[in-house]
């Protein structure tokens, strides 16, 4: 069975909302969402809103909790290049610093509970050829972190986010990009089958800015990260790109909001993810809002689950809200489909083994989203990954 | 020289209104070097011979037996079928996003050696076949049948049909829906194929027109899941004049 919509042409309509699974998307508008450095203003939620019902409350409850931990992760990283530091600033400055206040309760609690915030900044100007890679190792830990990224005006730079290990992590990311600055942003979440992590990332894109951030959730017990890139000044430009692979056991959620405020900007959302395993779980929310003043916007997302496996669950619910009609482009495409069978027959009928003839889909299914990444060293590793994890799926077969 | 001997072969297909049996007991001898023109009415059994004998799943052998060479290919997976030597080329061929032509071939071509090939032979022999078939070179990054026209799949199936030398293959319905100079192209590779490696070829078609490029030593008339008449070239002659009709088809 696959959902499939594809609304390339869509125009300005104000009540414009789809019907999956049975549930309805409100017609209120997403920018009427609570912002809020406060954690008790979002008071404690049940699992019935909008934006943690998919989410498996049980297993991320102490990420909730407005409380100290009194532990941290420990984040490595090699000498930084010029006009590049990393610091650690107090709740208060980050404050300061935010983008814009944490959009749940999970992400009020990581900035209000961090104890210090690791704030990169890169200074106006700077060019960086080479990545900057921090990896995060947990060990056990219960941690609430809060991260700011701050690109400065002109300022070019490639930052990989790895973490790995086991955690449990609440996490709360601001991301500022000045004005015609680039970002290249890669998260990996690499974690141990143990890891909790729910986190949030908010950025904001000056005149001109450019940010990519690419995804990668393949580890973790429960991941859910949301993103929520704000394209304020005029013809800046944001791609996200996400990719996901769930087992048995894992729950892999992704919500997107791209909020289009200045005119003549665009914005590209493309998130891929496989399932396989009776128990593995993805959602994925995308959310684009074109504000009343962002005439010429131009934006396209579009989110593909490929479910390998009997048992595996991927919603995946696009939503596309316009207060103008002077825009350049708007459409969202969804679709969750199973495994193809007649593929396979074509594959093993030409003497591909069926292993041989699954990686083979599987990578290209992906293949095209992992060129996108624009890390050699990241796009290599992760098809080295995505082989690992269809070889863990022969093995889950065995078991059953 | 090989031999496929199909006897006696009993098909069945699930569908919502219950198992419905297609293939009623087919008997069929092919060797190298001899094409078979298989001809019939639409839903007379044609295509499920032909992916009875690739292994397609949808399908469910009740009774009878497929040999390759004495070998029993119904106790083979679809890939080892391929591997005997056994080649499908089909009518509608499946889309593989994300995968080039160039990686399929390469891994195809793996699978069946049981090694790699010599890039550098490869490179050449798939450059020459593709030009044989007058097919872009460009052809060779595109996704495997992705945005492919009907004459471009056919003649895709036929690259690869060159290029991984089985010894019988089975053509289903290649010639439909092309144009005359599409099928001539097509019918010059087959029959090249047949020269070079002496292919034993099933051609299943529903038209005469192929039999114009590709002259059959046999041809067998299916109806109602069986071979109703067998005859040489000039059974074609008399189909094309007098078409199916004279073949009663049973309720």
């Amino acid at each position: 069975m696959s959902i499939t919509t594809d609304h390339s042409k869509a125009t300005a309509d104000a009540a414009h909302k789809h019907q999956y699974n049975g549930t309805t998307v409100p017609d209120k508008s997403r920018a009427d969402r609570l912002l809020s450095f406060d954690a008790d203003a979002f008071g404690m939620p049940t699992g019935r809103e909008e934006n943690w019902r998919f989410s498996p409350m049980r297993d991320i409850a102490a990420l909730l909790e407005d409380k100290e931990t009194g532990e941290h992760l420990e984040a490595s990283y090699p000498e930084l290049p010029q006009g590049v530091s990393i610091t650690t600033i107090d709740a208060e400055q980050f404050r300061e610093r935010a983008v814009r206040a944490p959009g749940d309760r999970a992400s009020a609690v990581a900035a209000a509970r961090a104890e210090g915030a690791m704030a990169l900044a890169v200074a106006p100007g700077t060019i960086v050829a080479e990545p900057i890679r921090i990896t995060v190792t947990g060990t056990g830990q219960s941690a609430r972190q809060a991260i700011s990224l701050d690109v400065g005006t002109s300022a070019e730079v490639t930052v990989i986010i790895e973490r790995k290990g086991s955690a449990v992590v609440g996490e709360f990311t601001s991301v500022h990009v000045a004005d015609n600055a680039s970002l290249n942003l890669v998260l990996i979440q690499d974690w141990d089958a143990d890891a909790i992590h729910v986190g949030e990332v908010v950025a904001k894109l000056d005149r001109d800015a450019r940010l990519r951030q690419s995804v990668v959730t393949l580890g973790g017990k429960v991941v859910r990260l949301n993103t929520s890139a704000a394209l304020a000044g005029e013809g800046a430009s944001v791609d996200l790109y996400g990719l996901y692979f769930a087992d048995s056991g894992q729950h892999q959620e992704h919500q997107l909001f791209v909020d289009h405020v200045a005119p003549r900007c665009r914005s590209r959302v493309t998130y891929k993810g496989a399932l396989a395993g009776k128990t593995a779980r993805t959602v994925w929310i995308g959310d684009v809002l074109i504000r009343a003043a962002a005439e010429g916007t131009d934006t396209y997302e579009l989110n593909r689950n490929l479910v390998l496996t009997d048992g595996a669950r991927a919603d995946s619910v696009p939503n596309l809200e316009i207060e103008t009609g002077e825009i350049e482009g708007a459409g969202h495409a969804s679709a969750t489909g199973r495994f193809d069978e007649e593929q396979m027959f074509y594959l093993r009928s030409r003497g591909i083994t069926e292993d041989a003839a699954r990686r083979l889909v599987v990578r290209g299914f992906f293949a095209d989203l992992v060129q996108q990444i624009g890390v050699p060293e990241v796009e290599k590793g992760l098809m080295r990954a995505i082989d690992q994890e269809l070889e863990q799926i022969t093995d889950g077969e065995d078991e059953s | 020289m090989s031999t496929l001997v199909i006897k006696n072969l009993h098909v069945t297909v699930d569908t919502p209104e219950g198992v419905i049996e297609i293939l009623k007991g087919v008997d069929l001898t092919i060797s190298s070097g001899e094409t078979h023109a298989i001809m019939g009415p639409n839903g007379s059994g044609k295509s499920t011979l032909a992916y009875s004998i690739a292994g397609h799943p949808k399908y469910t052998i009740t009774e009878g037996s497929v040999t390759l060479d004495g070998e029993d290919v119904l106790a083979m997976t679809v890939d080892e079928r391929a591997r005997a030597g056994l080649f499908l080329a089909m009518q509608y061929p499946v889309e593989v996003p994300g995968v080039s032509v160039s990686n399929f071939l390469r891994t195809a071509k793996t699978a069946i050696e049981g090694e790699a090939p010599k890039l550098r032979h490869w490179v050449k022999d798939v450059k020459t076949s593709m030009e044989k078939l007058r097919m872009d070179p460009a052809f060779a990054e595109r996704n495997v049948n992705e945005g492919f026209s009907g004459g471009e799949k056919k003649r895709h199936e036929i690259l690869q049909m060159e290029l991984l030398s089985p010894k019988i293959a089975i053509l289903d319905e290649t010639d439909s829906g092309l144009d005359v100079d599409a099928l001539r192209v097509v019918s010059e590779g087959v029959n090249r194929v047949k020269e070079d490696t002496g292919l034993g070829v099933m051609l299943i078609t529903h038209y005469t027109r192929i039999l114009n490029y590709i002259t059959p030593d046999y041809v067998h008339v299916f109806v109602n899941g069986r071979i109703a008449e067998e005859g040489g070239p000039e059974l074609a002659e008399r189909l094309e004049a007098e078409g199916y009709d004279r073949f009663p088809v049973e309720a």
